[in-house]
């Protein structure tokens, strides 16, 4: 008798289970891993602040390999998750394939445009972010000279690149922004020792304001920044903590925020293109405490302007992706 | 005299050094708190367990006989060519030019053309290293790992400035014309009335491999050419004496090589992505060297190696996917399989000769 009950509740337990599992997001982060204190962990933060909030549950997954992300996205969907997030343009082309197998599914990709009836693309405006920190930085420069380093020479990169690059100039015309990647293999993005090189490079060409967007490898930008003792600015996740007062900002992109609203969304998200631009809260530029006293009030008032600008459509922040080029470079 | 049957040195030696890294990764599994057991059976199940598992396994066992052959002939004339990563990279390459700018109007049509485009690219990034070796002694270890990156940077050079369509975001260059589209595995079997690995990467190209180690077998040890690169292998003074040229036979080689590890791209490019994109290769030029050295540098051990690298990789992924064991132990447990099999091999090897030679004296004696 008490065999059998525990056998029920068993059973009892597994259809509760399985359809809990029924209704669970999950997430996906691309070949640079979970924690790479940068773009992935970003997905990860906005998870995680949905289980707290919620108390919810959801399956992630990592990348290992390319042939993985049609398997990774199938298996998911066959599994019942919904909505299923994935991070990265990487998984665009698989989507495209994948996405009408499962038309009951959600899929929300970040960073990239699907068009398909059940799938949400959150694209970012870096390049507005990019330019309020270009504004930033051309105010406090004094050598007229600013250094942007980046991961790998990817179309992502340059957006961030020429947003930068636009707000320098706006500010200081006859400025000069050095460009250098920091290598040409994934190996790029985690590799802070080189940044830190490049960064020094920079420095010694003249340069007093340097912004990193590659990944890991910013932290030893930031820090050879902090070293020699001129201003840095963090990307993705507000980094200015890491040195307080050396550190002139950081330009947040709220990929947390995407997959948070996703999540809570749940099977309801809808879908379409999302753009988190300026005025949707998607990017910015972070000030805090940290770099309170590094922004005085003509800067502030000058980051105000140049966001009402954007906001009205009197600063157009010319688009890398839409053209491959760049007016400011 | 042999010291021991050839079915224990190809087949006993291997398995036992493979059973001792599989326990010592059972006690690093152990070790973080996992169970041994079921992370076995998600291996075993994730690669072999299904129509689909296999699907995968085969798909990047494919991949690993290409480069396992081109490091193997190489080897042979005493080359070691780590340099498989971007020869396979330039393989791609070579593959997304044929495929993207000659109008091929069928698959069939489009498969040799993308095979020489591959070969070519793959041979021609050999070929520089090769002659520095040949005619000046620049080592072929360092040049052809410095090559790697070269291709590295060529490729992405390409991919973003040249190949990618205008206002897409991945450095990937646009999709092949659907009429080259290599069929795959399942829709072979589809054809002939079997349902079979659904959706899994596994191509045509697979029965290009197994017919490319019979080529090899055929070159190294059927043919004049494979002659005087064993002899150039065993001993250059000797080839030279024999009449061989070491500049010539060093070039040769390493094109041969290097085409090989090009073709692989057949598969991964044409056959899986049906695109280029950056990480195409993904380490499997690297994975080429164990599968070599694992497989004795003859084409069937290449075969088995490639096979088990490709359980290996496949039941990795599904154990990273699907268990709370990290990806990193996936490395951990794949280089232990290449320490035994390969580094430590001769810990297996002595004892067993050793018991095999008293068994053959206790035969003698009665």
């Amino acid at each position: 008798m008490s065999f059998m009950k525990t056998l029920l509740a068993g059973s009892a337990l597994t259809v509760l289970s399985s359809a809990a599992a029924l209704a669970d997001p999950a997430l996906i982060f691309d070949l640079g891993g979970k924690f790479d204190k940068s773009f992935n962990e970003a997905a990860y933060v906005g998870a995680q602040r949905w289980v707290e909030e919620t108390g919810g549950s959801y399956r992630e997954l990592e990348m290992q390999s390319e042939a993985q992300r049609e398997q990774a996205l199938r298996r998911l969907a066959e599994t019942g998750s919904n909505p299923i997030v994935m991070t990265g343009f990487a998984f665009g082309d698989v989507l495209t394939k994948v996405s009408p197998d499962y038309p009951d599914t959600k899929f929300v990709i970040i960073d990239m445009v699907v068009d398909a009836p059940n799938v949400q693309s959150v694209v970012f405006t870096e390049e507005q972010g990019s330019y309020l920190a270009g504004v930033m930085a051309a105010m406090s420069s004094d050598s007229g000279k600013a250094g942007f380093i980046g991961g790998m020479d990817i179309p992502l990169i340059h957006k961030f690149h020429c947003g930068f690059a636009q707000g320098f100039k706006a500010t200081q015309p006859e400025g000069e922004v050095f460009l250098n990647f920091t290598g040409t293999t994934p190996a790029a993005w985690n590799d802070p020792v080189k940044g830190g090189e490049l960064a020094r490079a920079q420095i010694s060409q003249g340069a007093d304001v340097i912004y990193a967007a590659a990944g890991g490898t910013g932290i030893g930008v930031l820090q050879a920044a902090a070293d020699e003792g001129v201003l840095s600015v963090g990307v993705d996740s507000n980094q200015n903590a890491l040195h307080p007062g050396q550190v002139l900002t950081s330009m947040v992109k709220r990929v947390d925020n995407a997959v948070f609203d996703a999540f809570t969304a749940g099977a309801d998200v809808e879908a379409g293109i999302k753009v988190m631009d300026l005025s949707a809260g998607g990017v910015d530029v972070a000030i805090d405490d940290s770099n309170a006293e590094l922004v005085d009030a003509e800067m502030q008032a000058a980051i105000d302007e140049a966001k009402a600008g954007i906001a009205s459509g009197e600063i157009e922040v010319h688009d890398y992706m839409t053209d491959n080029s760049c007016p400011a470079s | 005299m042999d010291k021991m049957p050839k079915w224990a040195d190809v087949i006993l030696t291997p398995l036992i050094s493979l059973v001792l890294a599989m326990a010592i990764s059972a006690l690093v599994i152990l070790a973080i708190g996992e169970s041994p057991w079921e992370a076995m059976k998600t291996m075993v199940q994730g690669a072999l367990g299904s129509s689909y598992g296999w699907g995968f396994t085969l798909y990047y066992a494919t991949n690993f006989i290409f480069t396992g052959l081109a490091v193997m002939v190489a080897y042979h004339a005493s080359l070691f060519n780590i340099g498989g990563e971007g020869q396979a990279a330039m393989g791609g390459l070579g593959v997304a030019l044929a495929l993207l700018y000659i109008p091929l109007p069928h698959w069939a049509l489009a498969l040799p053309v993308a095979m020489v485009g591959a070969a070519i690219l793959g041979a021609a990034w050999a070929f520089i290293p090769a002659i520095l070796q040949a005619k000046r002694g620049s080592h072929i270890v360092i040049t052809t790992i410095m090559f790697n990156f070269i291709a590295a940077a060529a490729l992405n050079y390409v991919l973003v400035r040249l190949l990618r369509p205008v206002g897409s975001m991945d450095p990937a260059s646009a999709r092949f014309p659907e009429a080259t589209n290599l069929p795959s595995l399942s829709d072979a079997f589809a054809s002939i009335g079997i349902e079979w690995g659904r959706n899994t990467p596994a191509n045509v190209t697979f029965f290009i491999a197994l017919l490319a180690c019979l080529l090899v077998w055929l070159l190294i040890w059927r043919t004049r050419m494979g002659y005087e690169i064993r002899a150039l292998g065993k001993s250059e003074p000797g080839a030279v004496y024999a009449g061989i040229s070491p500049v010539r036979i060093t070039v040769i080689a390493m094109l041969i090589s290097g085409g090989l590890a090009g073709m692989m791209a057949i598969n991964n490019v044409m056959g899986e992505a049906e695109r280029l994109v950056l990480n195409a290769v993904e380490g499997a030029g690297f994975i080429g060297i164990a599968v070599a050295l694992m497989g004795r540098n003859h084409p069937f051990g290449v075969l088995l190696a490639a096979l088990l690298f490709g359980f290996l990789y496949q039941g990795g992924g599904e154990l990273a996917l699907w268990t709370s064991i990290p990806r990193e132990l996936i490395i951990v447990i794949q280089a232990l399989v290449i320490l035994f099999t390969g580094a430590l091999d001769n810990m297996v090897r002595m004892p067993l000769e050793r018991l095999f030679l008293r068994l053959r004296r206790k035969e003698v004696a009665e």
